[in-house]
């Protein structure tokens, strides 16, 4: 057995150490929002916080976050600023990619007490998104980080 | 998320009003559900319940485009809904879901707006006028003095007020009106109005169901070993191995290649390693690009099939002031949708489930009865979410796919492909190659245009029947309109008197499907970028060139006249910057664009700084998400123009992924201005027609800002730098 933290609960599992979080994540704790995409950590579909930080999951298998606190698309409150802004700004389209591109999002944003929407933009190459809605996302990012900074002020 | 027979006369039986609209290509009747007609299939589009809720199913597959929201403030809007009290409900597949003018449940061709519009706003209006009489009748007053707004009937004169909810029973029992008078546009609530998309919400927290999240008990995972090149056949792979791996179940071989049943998504992988398949040698095992390129322009050198032959092109050629000619090529490109292919299905001795993103319910419907060998009626399609569809999905093959191995394995089966797959397997948009040669007289107006074009065909893989004359008339779509086609206007705008068109079928062995536009896109590259060269040749500017060969054609004048001022085309681009002009129709609307750019001569990269867009598509329902499927198709397109190539080697594909196969990324996303000219006139597509005139204004803008021309995308820096040399 096998004890990971995710989304601030302890959950026990019965899988091999080599498991990849992103599977279990999805078949076995059934949160389907983490999406495979390449398999490769090319596309950002499957990222996720490990210890508050962006993580591509597709790339990293249980024992990795062995002790460290697992955030999916789902333990984003709904109140989060990118969730808000997501929505303010009708930024999804087919929305596959999007919860990846979310929790980066949500990452960068936490990295400086000053946030810089262009600097954050500046940081997204990394992320597919087939659908085109890159425009969308830029506007998603300027809301969220003038709604982070408002909830600081 | 769908309703069954059972499910539904069930409510209809609990009270309740339920209109739907059985629409066919011959036209559509408005149906009372109470009323039990016996040909109702019950394919519910709007309900309305004794708790004033107003469920809409709908058939159309949602892949972003907001067809869920549209389609319900279509009906919500004639029935005087409040928003707040709609519910929409994904369809099963079902025949009363057939699109009026495609002919099947299906979600391609920009159709899902312009086919329902009209029965759409009749089945709400029939189901308003239904709630009024209603109301009257339970009040002893005549239906006009009655008026129906956000959900509510009220009677001025006596201040009495039913909620629909409230008028639902006695409704249903009333005659449905075949023709509801419609509202005046100055009446429209919802239509036109930006309405935030329903699917939002639950994309954003992550709780959307994508075919690829569907969980079913008892689940296995299932993948397959595929033939590394085109017709490579399986010579031996190692069975034992496979199944000795820790999870694996089963081993299936099916004419695909060879799948592998596990446990988890991780073993199936596993065992398909440990199969370790030999494969034999592909039809042409050393096609590759080059091979591929060679024998597409070959094509060209060959007599083909007359598409159209109006005039005596070569004579008014041999009598212009003077001709030129071109050649163009466009390569094949892969889907690549966020979502790889899959499907979960279950086939047990009297029922077959599937549940899977896909476009096409009537072809998944028709492909898993037919596998099953159970009959359609036995044969549920639950249609989730889809990540992307591009027109991908259109093609059921991984549907098949899936219905083969869980009917081998008996047990509900999730079958994915890996991205590599995805790419690999795809059916790609095929590549076309062109040469036009095009006369103008001396007063520069265009006078004669010969055109020959090579494609794979598309029809060939799903409607053989439909090809005629060796004639594709999907291959065609930009140039040519077959006679009747439901995607009227897909034919080249100008006003050529003398026109010649022949199409050549290229053999090639990969297997190709419609992708965002189909082959509008390869044509209009073709078309668009020769007219630039024309236009040079006649000494004239890009855009006077166009509208001198428009002259009858408002539609198209309108958008390239809109764009030409939004974008400011009368004065000189920045320094260092080039501008291009396109213009295109399909799928019954027009659209413009205006690419500006700058490149760097060094590196050969290009910048787009900026893309202007201008589409007369008719009446607009939601006009938010129509900026956004305009910018959506402007980027997609900007990445095959800049970089979306399929690599080929050794008979087979050799990109594979992302890395391999890019795709464009934040940093290469110009800014982007899209306007819809007020329009009146018939309702057209949205979904599609931005992709067709960005590649060719994107290369028209490149000769404009170096000099020299590029005629075949995608406009790499490596494609950019020989271009630079060669001018």
């Amino acid at each position: 057995m096998l004890s990971l933290s995710v989304n601030g609960k302890k959950v026990r599992l019965d899988v091999p150490s080599d498991a990849s979080l992103l599977w279990v994540i999805r078949d076995h704790l059934k949160l389907t929002g983490t999406k495979y995409g390449c398999g490769i950590g090319e596309c950002g579909a499957c990222t996720v916080h490990v210890n508050g930080k962006a993580a591509r999951a597709c790339g990293m298998t249980v024992a990795d976050v062995k002790g460290k606190k697992v955030v999916t698309i789902e333990g984003l409150p709904a109140t989060h600023p990118v969730k808000q802004a997501w929505i303010q700004e009708q930024v999804v389209q087919c929305g596959y990619c999007q919860p990846g591109v979310m929790m980066q999002v949500a990452s960068l944003i936490s990295e400086s007490r000053k946030p810089d929407p262009e600097r954050i933009i500046e940081q997204m190459d990394n992320v597919i998104c087939r659908c085109g809605t890159h425009l969308r996302m830029k506007k998603g990012i300027r809301t969220a980080v003038r709604m982070t900074r408002g909830r600081q002020a | 998320m769908k309703v069954t027979r059972r499910e539904f006369l069930k409510s209809s039986l609990a009270g309740g009003l339920t209109v739907a609209v059985s629409a066919t290509p011959l036209g559509y009747t408005i149906v009372n559900a109470a009323e039990k007609p016996a040909s109702f299939d019950p394919n519910v589009w709007v309900r309305i319940t004794s708790d004033n809720r107003i469920t809409i199913t709908i058939g159309n597959s949602e892949m972003g485009q907001g067809v869920l929201t549209a389609q319900s403030m279509i009906i919500a809007d004639e029935l005087e809904a409040d928003w707040k009290q709609i519910r929409i409900e994904q369809g099963a597949a079902r025949d009363g879901f057939k699109s009026p003018i495609l002919g099947g449940q299906i979600t391609v061709g920009s159709g899902s707006l312009r086919g329902f519009y009209q029965p759409l706003r009749k089945a709400g209006a029939a189901a308003r006028a239904m709630l009024v009489k209603a109301a009257a009748d339970t009040w002893g007053v005549p239906e006009s003095e009655c008026k129906a707004e956000l959900g509510v009937v009220s009677h001025a004169g006596s201040k009495r007020r039913l909620t629909y909810g409230k008028l639902s029973a006695k409704a249903a029992k009333l005659p449905v009106p075949q023709d509801p008078p419609l509202k005046q546009e100055s009446e429209f609530r919802y239509i036109g109005k930006t309405m935030p998309r329903v699917d939002v919400p639950q994309k954003v927290s992550g709780k959307a169901v994508y075919g690829l999240d569907v969980d079913v008990k008892g689940m296995h995972y299932s993948v397959i070993a595929r033939p590394p090149a085109y017709g490579a056949k399986p010579l031996a792979f190692d069975r034992a191995a496979a199944e000795q791996v820790e999870g694996v179940v089963k081993v299936v071989p099916i004419p695909m290649g060879i799948a592998v049943c596990a446990s988890s998504f991780e073993a199936a992988l596993k065992g398909r390693e440990a199969l370790k398949v030999n494969w034999s040698k592909g039809a042409i095992p050393d096609m590759d690009n080059a091979s591929i390129e060679k024998s597409m322009l070959a094509d060209l050198d060959r007599p083909g099939a007359k598409v159209q032959d109006t005039g005596d092109a070569r004579k008014a050629l041999a009598a212009s002031s003077f001709n030129i000619e071109a050649t163009y090529f466009v390569p094949f490109v892969a889907h690549a949708t966020m979502e790889p292919m899959n499907c979960t299905a279950h086939v047990t001795a009297d029922r077959c489930d599937v549940w899977a993103p896909v476009q096409s319910q009537t072809a998944s419907l028709g492909i898993a009865s037919k596998i099953s060998g159970l009959p359609p009626d036995k044969v549920n399609i639950h249609t989730t979410f889809l990540g992307c569809g591009l027109g991908r999905r259109g093609k059921p093959d991984f549907v098949a796919e899936a219905v083969m191995i869980a009917k081998a394995l008996g047990k509900p089966i999730k079958h994915v492909w890996t991205r590599e797959e995805d790419i690999k397997y795809d059916s790609f948009r095929s590549a076309m190659a062109h040469r036009i040669k095009a006369g103008i007289d001396a007063g520069g107006q265009l006078t004669a245009w010969s055109h020959k074009a090579s494609s794979v065909s598309i029809l060939k893989g799903v409607r053989p029947e439909a090809i005629k004359d060796g004639i594709d008339a999907y291959c065609l779509w930009g140039l040519w309109d077959e006679p009747n086609s439901p995607h009227w206007n897909n034919r080249i705008q100008y006003e050529i008197p003398n026109l010649y068109i022949e199409f050549l079928m290229s053999d090639l062995p990969m297997p190709v499907a419609p992708w965002r536009s189909v082959q509008n896109a390869c044509n209009a590259f073709a078309i668009e970028c020769f007219m630039d060269e024309l236009a040079q040749a006649a000494g004239k500017d890009p855009l006077e060139f166009r509208l001198q060969s428009l002259m009858n054609n408002l539609r198209a004048r309108r958008v390239l006249e809109t764009v030409a001022e939004k974008a400011g085309w009368g004065k000189l681009p920045a320094k260092g910057e080039g501008r291009g002009i396109a213009q295109h129709a399909c799928f019954g609307s027009w659209m413009a664009e205006v690419v500006e750019l700058s490149v760097d001569r060094a590196s050969g990269k290009i910048k787009v700084h900026r893309v202007v867009a201008a589409v007369d598509c008719g009446p607009v329902i939601n006009p938010g998400p129509l900026v956004e499927q305009v910018e959506s198709a402007i980027i997609e397109a900007l990445s095959t123009a800049l970089m979306e190539e399929v690599r080929f080697a050794n008979g087979g594909v050799a990109s594979a992924n992302f890395r391999d196969y890019p795709i464009i990324r934040m940093s290469d996303v110009p800014e982007i201005e899209v306007y819809a000219v007020k329009s009146t006139e018939r309702m057209g597509g949205i979904g599609e027609l931005g992709v067709p005139p960005l590649a060719p204004a994107l290369a028209n803008a490149f000769f404009n800002a170096t000099g020299a021309r590029v005629r075949r995308i995608p406009l790499t820096p490596e494609r950019v730098l020989e271009a630079l040399k060669k001018a």
